[in-house]
């Protein structure tokens, strides 16, 4: 094993113009690991994977995948390290001018010189991954959420990445998908020897099935743990957050002047 | 007050020339990265039979009618001086030196630009995009540089198809249906008609135009906005732009290229 991190954020801080969305992040997902970054919407959870993606740069500090800085590759390499990471996006993104076989032959086809027949039984293997290969020649619009995102996963386990990230792999679906969803996250990690990067906010749900947990508040993380470590946490952010209690650290309105003054009550 | 007005002209224009220099660097981006385009020419075919292939029913009625109109027009004018042999001469010279590129144009701006807008916005707001540039393939080269080539090829088939259907028409129209002399029609066109002066400026002239229109709604797709009203503003400003920009083109065109003749 070449390195025992994977992944390796260091003070990393980015912002989108004058707004400071990350100040300075320090994470590391071990191989094989199922990693979990949580926090509230908006937190800038998703930008850290753009981070890891590289199709961001940090402000400040490193982004190290495989023991490289992402931040200072050049287009070709970093296109070259992309080959090796799979990314589920919240939608699944899927190509909708494609059939679902196209779309997980998709990266296949630009990246490889196999012939049609290795690629036809390579797509089927990995719909059939994740049970869907009877519905190879639907087209994307003729399926459900959670069918779709089962579909972008087996898109993004294509090439056999070492690293997979999961935006909101939860978001909008019913409860037997989200359990399916949770279940494939885990087996794939286990089976092809990944390492899955899982940002949500899907407490209960994650905590079923991952290795370790980053809760980030306001751009810094203020929690980590395992799984039952977090379960048991008293901070107050954590507490809020597991039990989904409507006010504490983060406040239930968004910040306003006095309410007697904005009803124009007394003087 | 007056400070906030000059505040908002100063961002305004500011914004303005920083999509301008936005959409230079897009261009040449494009361009640079238009090998995939034609090393594996079945991209750019298969977006030769979306902006093309189904562009030729509106282009060919359009031509037909717009020349049936030239036919009945024509007449009515040169006849006036006893010419209506040289029904042929305004029919063809009005199509292939202004109105097959202009209005081929106009049409494929609105039938086909649109719908170029309207595809790369929804596919940047969808993700399908940013999904792409993750696994490795750039969305320019995959995605932007075919349909670029696939307008530019077409737009100067279009029109030249727009121009054939319209001499077509005003054959049907003069001749035919008025019943002007057939052989002088053809042969006063055929003696007429200049194939570098009037039919190669043609076709220069629809050749940019598909650089400007497709450059235009590429850019506004790419440049869009990821929501429904930002895809909807980019699809009403690709139509307007390049319509403008082809009308704009076609006279700084047409003033460099029949300068002195007679």
């Amino acid at each position: 094993m070449q390195h025992d991190n994977l992944v390796e954020i260091e003070d990393v801080a980015f912002g989108y113009g004058a707004r400071q969305v990350l100040k300075g992040i320090n994470l590391t997902a071990k191989r094989g690991q199922v990693i979990a970054i949580m926090g509230s919407s908006g937190c800038g959870k998703t930008t850290l994977l753009r981070l890891i993606g590289g199709q961001v740069k940090p402000g400040q500090g490193t982004v190290r995948v495989a023991g490289e800085s992402v931040g200072e590759l050049d287009p070709a390499s970093l296109y070259r390290l992309r080959r090796k990471m799979g990314m589920l996006f919240q939608f699944g993104a899927l190509f909708t001018d494609m059939s679902v076989f196209d779309n997980v032959a998709f990266q296949l086809r630009e990246h490889t010189d196999l012939p049609e027949d290795a690629i036809r039984d390579l797509v089927l293997m990995k719909l059939h991954a994740v049970g869907l290969r009877g519905a190879a020649q639907l087209m994307p619009a003729e399926l459900s959420g959670g069918m779709a995102r089962r579909v972008a996963l087996a898109r993004a386990i294509a090439l056999e990445p070492m690293l997979v990230m999961y935006d909101e792999p939860f978001a909008g679906l019913d409860p037997i998908s989200l359990g399916v969803t949770g279940n494939l996250i885990r087996r794939l990690t286990d089976t092809l020897g990944l390492t899955s990067l899982v940002v949500t906010h899907d407490v209960q749900e994650s905590l079923k099935i991952v290795d370790y947990v980053y809760f980030v508040s306001e751009g810094v993380i203020v929690a980590e743990g395992s799984a039952d470590d977090i379960r048991a946490s008293d901070l107050p952010f954590v507490h809020q957050f597991v039990h989904g209690e409507a006010d504490g650290p983060v406040p239930f309105h968004y910040p306003a002047p006095s309410y007697a003054v904005d009803l124009r009550l007394g003087g | 007050m007056l400070k906030r007005s000059i505040e908002n002209l100063g961002n305004r224009t500011i914004q303005g020339v920083w999509r301008i220099g936005f959409a230079a660097r897009f261009f040449l981006t494009m361009l640079l990265h238009s090998g995939t385009a034609f090393r594996r020419f079945g991209l750019t075919v298969r977006e030769m039979y979306f902006t093309g292939v189904l562009s030729l029913i509106i282009i060919l009625v359009s031509g037909l009618f717009v020349g049936m109109v030239l036919g009945l027009q024509g007449y009515e004018t040169l006849q006036t001086y006893g010419s209506e042999e040289a029904l042929g001469v305004l029919v063809a010279l009005s199509l292939v030196r202004e109105l097959g590129p202009v209005v081929a144009a106009l049409l494929f701006a609105s039938r086909a630009g649109s719908a170029i807008t309207a595809e790369i916005g929804l596919m940047k707001a969808t993700e399908q995009l940013s999904a792409m540039e993750m696994m490795a393939v750039d969305p320019i080269a995959r995605v932007v540089a075919p349909r670029f080539w696939a307008g530019v090829i077409s737009m100067p088939l279009l029109a030249a198809l727009f121009s054939a259907m319209g001499i077509f028409g005003g054959y049907l129209v003069g001749v035919q249906l008025i019943g002007v002399d057939e052989g002088s029609f053809w042969s006063q066109m055929q003696s007429a008609v200049d194939f570098e002066q009037d039919i190669l400026n043609g076709v220069i002239k629809s050749v940019v135009f598909g650089v400007a229109i497709t450059t235009i709604a590429l850019f506004e797709g790419y440049d869009a906005p990821p929501t429904a009203e930002g895809v909807s503003g980019a699809t009403t400003r690709t139509v307007v732009t390049s319509s403008l920009a082809v009308l704009a083109l076609d006279f700084v065109l047409t003033a460099f290229m029949f300068r002195g003749i007679n």
